[in-house]
């Protein structure tokens, strides 16, 4: 699989997506330059026309599963790579577009489309996990490009990757940001997001929200009961801010629907 | 003349303050101490008596913090913030060393040079003077010396300002680690209020006794050290929390199985905050990278946290894979098993711990609904949020 000079073949894929992860790899160019020493990028059609046929060492997914098609075409796309990694909130869980999986496609579909027949989509907008195995979800939308060169040196150096699971906290500790929730009344997401970003949106006096999904230990009752009780976000608000880009990971999932029955 | 010696004591004006920075400055030391930044009393480099907060209190709670502008001439009229001694001693991220590949398969590792800064840390109140004693132990004197660590602290200056202004969630007369401050600090400064603003200035060390020298000061009267009396005691009257610490250490190690630890782990977050602005709380972990073309390798250690599930993976996998097992191991290492480990509590009642929790979980709270009952009744445990696990 590797090229003729022995550096590993890559391909990147698209599936339901805004093309925002692939765009974030392209926009690094410093960093795009040096990948495409170390390793051959195959198969990127949003870069190059170019196409190498695979197997692929390594496949980069971005996007959502949301047509019979995409749920044939991923496992395609496994079976050709050594290593898959999915990449952004789309990928890891499903993205902004798996607001459908709490309303009705039919009725959607029938306000949109011109002839609804005609459009062939599931139900649900689902992250690849549920479709074929991956070896790592890069969170994030869009995903941080310098998690992204991590992983790449990792898989590269046949090491594990530096990608913590741990909360947002984490990075506004580190950097030294004051906690907007704490000191200033800011509903923030940051303790039950995912850590990745940097703690980018803290840093300028704004409120996680939870672009990065659940941390590996998520409370957000505990943390919407707080909301509440302190801030005054009411039930409406507190769906809002569990249902974004996120809005189908298990645990923001099932807080939004917790306040979608208790929402007057 | 000869200015007062070890143990002695003085009085400067407040403009002296500004004296002070500057000496210390031209003696080569960063000055850290507190300014406002963000809305938030925190720490930074100081450069002239202007950074400071002169005109600023805050006001703190659980889970809530707010700064507040008042009339008035004190420099030093708040609690602690976010902030403290351990980001300059033990920073955020420190590199170990670097390797770099001479290609094929052989490498050389290349320490880091540790620096020795001079900093001289400017406001320390006694809470965080206990807080660097407790850190010394853990990482000076035990049978393993942290090298970062020790070159961060092996040139630093201490001048603590006793504190006249407990907030909320302060309990430092519960540890007996504040607010009266006796030793353990270069200079002792207490700001003094009544009639005109001034600073008793007392001498911890040999090296406070020189700096004293260089700053325009008389001799205290008895008046000045009446004044200071009533500023530490009134302040330890201020206190907004209390821990009761009799026997604590056994109470919390015989109720592991309480149910309060049910109640709490419904509240808690496992954000590690907690962790992280504790100025006692030492842990951390180690990040190996790589860079894309494998020439390089990085060694970091980065704070971590005990509140973190990959913090206690041990093969196969997590070993405190709840949040109850989290928050009771955390609770019961800094009140009681720290205890046997260093030979003093983990916790210096500074409150930040309860201030800058997300959700306000309260640990002199939690102590407290542990020690009504060993048999609790319905009105010792919260309701937890709805649908909370």
């Amino acid at each position: 699989m590797h090229d003729g000079i022995g550096r590993p073949t890559v391909a990147v894929w698209k599936f339901a997506s805004c093309d925002g992860c692939q765009l974030s790899l392209l926009s690094a160019e410093d960093e795009l330059l040096r990948i495409a020493e170390e390793v051959h990028i195959a198969y990127f059609l949003e870069a190059t026309r170019e196409v190498v046929e695979g197997p692929y060492d390594l496949s980069l997914v971005e996007g959502s599963i949301t047509t019979p098609d995409d749920a044939e075409r991923i496992r395609h796309v496994r079976d050709i790579s050594t290593t898959l990694i999915t990449i952004g909130a789309c990928a890891t869980a499903g993205g902004i577009q798996a607001l459908r999986n709490f309303g009705d496609l039919d009725a959607f579909r029938s306000l949109v489309y011109a002839r609804p027949e005609v459009v062939a989509s599931l139900a649900d907008s689902t992250a690849i996990a549920e479709h074929v195995p991956v070896d790592l979800e890069l969170r994030g939308c869009p995903i941080e490009t310098d998690q992204l060169v991590e992983v790449i040196s990792a898989v590269l150096a046949g090491r594990k990757p530096v990608t913590p699971t741990h909360s947002v906290c984490v990075e506004c500790k580190l950097r030294g940001n004051v906690c907007v929730a704490v000191a200033d009344g800011t509903p923030c997401l940051g303790p039950v997001t995912q850590a990745g970003c940097g703690a980018r949106c803290p840093a300028f006096a704004r409120g996680c929200y939870g672009c990065f999904g659940p941390t590996e230990s998520p409370n957000p009752a505990s943390l919407s009961a707080w909301l509440e009780e302190q801030f005054g976000v009411d039930h409406p608000e507190l769906l809002r801010l569990y249902r974004t880009f996120n809005a189908d990971a298990p645990a923001f999932r099932s807080e939004s629907r917790r306040h979608e029955e208790v929402a007057p | 003349m000869a200015g007062p010696q070890l143990g002695g004591a003085a009085v400067m004006a407040v403009d002296e303050l500004d004296t002070l920075i500057l000496a210390l400055r031209a003696d080569g030391y960063r000055v850290v101490g507190p300014t406002i930044r963000d809305g938030t009393i925190v720490h930074a480099d100081l450069e002239r008596s202007s950074d400071l907060p002169q005109g600023w209190t805050d006001e703190q709670g659980p889970g809530t913090y707010r700064a507040r502008s008042v009339d008035g001439d004190a420099q030093f009229s708040y609690a602690v913030g976010p902030s403290s001694p351990k980001e300059e001693l033990f920073p955020p991220r420190q590199r170990l060393w670097t390797a770099t590949s001479d290609g094929d398969a052989s490498f050389q590792v290349v320490e880091e040079v540790r620096e020795t800064p001079r900093i001289a840390f400017l406001g320390l109140r006694g809470c965080e003077l206990a807080a660097i004693a407790i850190q010394d132990r853990v990482f000076l004197r035990g049978s393993y010396q942290d090298e970062v660590y020790a070159a961060n602290r092996s040139d630093t200056l201490l001048i603590a300002v006793e504190c006249g202004s407990p907030g909320g969630t302060c309990f430092c007369a519960s540890m007996g680690t504040g607010p009266r401050v006796d030793d353990g600090a270069d200079l002792i400064l207490t700001e003094l209020l009544d009639g005109d603003p001034r600073f008793l200035v007392r001498v911890g060390s040999d090296t406070g006794a020189a700096l004293l020298e260089r700053l325009t000061h008389r001799e205290a009267s008895a008046a000045d050290l009446d004044a200071r009396e009533q500023v530490v005691t009134a302040a330890a009257a201020m206190m907004g929390r209390t821990l009761d610490t009799d026997g604590l250490h056994d109470l919390l190690l015989d109720n592991l199985d309480h149910p309060r630890w049910d109640t709490v782990a419904d509240r808690c977050l496992a954000c590690t905050n907690c962790t992280l602005v504790c100025p006692t709380c030492f842990c951390s972990t180690i990040e190996d990278t790589t860079d894309l073309r494998g020439e390089k390798a990085y060694r970091d250690r980065r704070w971590d946290s005990c509140f973190g599930l990959e913090f206690s993976h041990a093969t196969p996998a997590s070993v405190r894979t709840s949040t109850k097992a989290r928050y009771r191991q955390w609770m019961t290492h800094k009140l009681a098993t720290w205890i046997d480990q260093f030979g003093t509590s983990g916790c210096v009642g500074c409150g930040r711990c309860i201030t800058w929790c997300p959700v306000g979980i309260d640990i002199t709270e939690e102590a407290a609904a542990i020690r009504r009952a060993s048999d609790p009744t319905p009105a010792d445990l919260p309701v937890p949020p709805t649908g909370a696990r």
